[in-house]
């Protein structure tokens, strides 16, 4: 009925799935959870997504939205009274939104999964750099971006927060697994005190999933990658 | 101090979008073309994270990347619609936008390479093509957009007619015509429409241009 979405979700460990979650509870949506099963993929999934077959899609009214990003757009459009905007309202804030989460989608987060997938020393040490770098950058546009205030979208959590949001579980496990400090508080402040209030807010707590239980399901899928892998030479 | 300047190379498909956007939705602007050898210090002050054009400059502030530059432009300048009014109209519109931008990387994979490393590209942007053919919003009607052109369109017309130039330039075939009757009555429709019509870069002088691109490329690549 109305003001009821439906969402695909296989997993619960998915950064991407996170974002329309957030987006739903930001604005106070009910929302039924569909669970795929891990290697299977439902007909309501293959009918819904017949491009990519992925997840996440919302299903709002029996009409299908793909790609993460794009789902929480049209969870702005589509709720427009209910809750807080979640894009900016300025045109100039907006495009500043985007150019930073495109190249959190293109750019940073690769790198970031690149780091467990990397071939060699050299090639992790790269892969960490571009991670390290990319978070300075970060660090930069918070502060110009948030103009002191508690989160990228100002005073309540906006497209920005839940792009980059939804990666802090991961990069927890990275951190944990290479053992090093990503989200340092002498170096990236902003970003380590924003990712504490992002974190603790209540549209975001009930789906970030716990370190550990990342961790685990980490090990699981490099244990998968290293065993599908052909033999070094 | 409301001017609209942009940043921009004649032969890129993606500054060349922006101007579609731009001249479709009537909105003035100064040009500046430059010279990526060689590129301006504003160029560098204005997109520090990525150095590349186009950049859209409003008011004395930096827009970057092409679709967000006209997602930019969609939003402050609201004659001539390039999204729809319905929500789930416009999340439909975005998705092909970035289907369009994630997988023609294929195409720009295959202008740069040869031989065997130019074959899954070639396959890939193949593929992107025959989804967007059966896919592809508003089957039936003359553009992406419907009746007229709009997002959707725009991202892909910078992949189209430059998709044709790196075949003749890299001797590749990607668009199989009798494969693709709607993609191919749309690409008459499109380059043929009144503004794009205008605003579409010689394809023999892009041939020049990007002939000793390529090549630079490949033996730069061999010689490691």
């Amino acid at each position: 009925g109305e003001g009821r979405g439906r969402e695909a979700d296989r997993g619960w460990p998915s950064p991407f799935v996170m974002r329309p979650r957030i987006a739903l509870n930001l604005k106070g949506v009910e929302y039924e959870f569909l669970e795929e099963k891990l290697g299977v993929k439902s007909d309501l999934l293959l009918r819904s997504n017949p491009v990519h077959k992925k997840i996440p899609v919302l299903l709002h009214a029996g009409r299908p939205v793909c790609e993460s990003l794009i789902i929480v757009q049209y969870i702005d459009d589509a709720w427009p009274s209910s809750g807080p905007s979640i894009l900016p309202s300025d045109p100039y804030d907006c495009a500043t939104a985007r150019f930073w989460a495109a190249y959190l989608d293109e750019k940073w987060f690769p790198a970031m999964s690149g780091i467990a997938r990397a071939q060699g020393e050299e090639a992790k040490k790269a892969a960490l750099d571009q991670v390290v770098e990319g978070l300075s950058l970060l660090e930069d546009a918070f502060g110009k971006i948030s103009k002191g205030k508690p989160f990228f979208g100002g005073d309540t959590v906006g497209f920005l927060d839940i792009a980059l949001g939804c990666f802090l579980g991961w990069l927890r496990v990275t951190e944990k697994m290479n053992g090093m400090k990503l989200l340092d508080e002498a170096k990236v402040p902003g970003l380590a005190k924003w990712a504490e209030r992002f974190c603790a807010h209540d549209a975001v707590k009930g789906v970030m999933p716990e370190t550990e239980k990342l961790a685990e399901f980490a090990k699981l899928i490099m244990a998968k990658f290293k065993a599908a892998a052909p033999p070094p030479q | 101090m409301d001017g609209v300047k942009l940043h921009g190379v004649w032969a890129s498909p993606f500054s060349t979008r922006v101007i579609w956007a731009l001249k479709l939705k009537g909105i003035p602007f100064d040009y500046v073309e430059e010279d990526l050898s060689n590129k301006s210090a504003s160029l560098l002050r204005y997109n520090p994270v990525h150095k590349k054009i186009p950049v859209l400059v409003h008011g004395g502030r930096p827009v970057c990347e092409s679709m967000v530059i006209v997602e930019y432009l969609e939003e402050a300048w609201p004659q001539f619609p390039l999204l729809p009014s319905d929500p789930h109209e416009r999340a439909v519109a975005r998705f092909w936008v970035k289907f369009i931008e994630d997988k023609s990387l294929n195409v720009w994979i295959a202008g740069r390479s040869a031989g065997e490393e130019q074959e899954k590209p070639m396959r890939d942007s193949s593929e992107m093509l025959a989804i967007l053919e059966e896919h592809g919003p508003n089957k039936g009607k003359k553009f992406f957009g419907g009746d007229s052109i709009n997002i959707v369109d725009i991202a892909f017309g910078g992949v189209a007619y430059w998709m044709r130039v790196i075949e003749e330039v890299s001797g590749g075939k990607m668009f199989d015509a009798a494969k693709l009757p709607r993609l191919n009555a749309w690409m008459a429709n499109f380059e043929s429409s009144p503004v794009i019509a205008k605003n579409l870069p010689d394809r023999g002088k892009l041939r020049d241009y990007f002939v000793p691109v390529r090549a630079k490329i490949l033996s730069s690549s061999t010689s490691k």
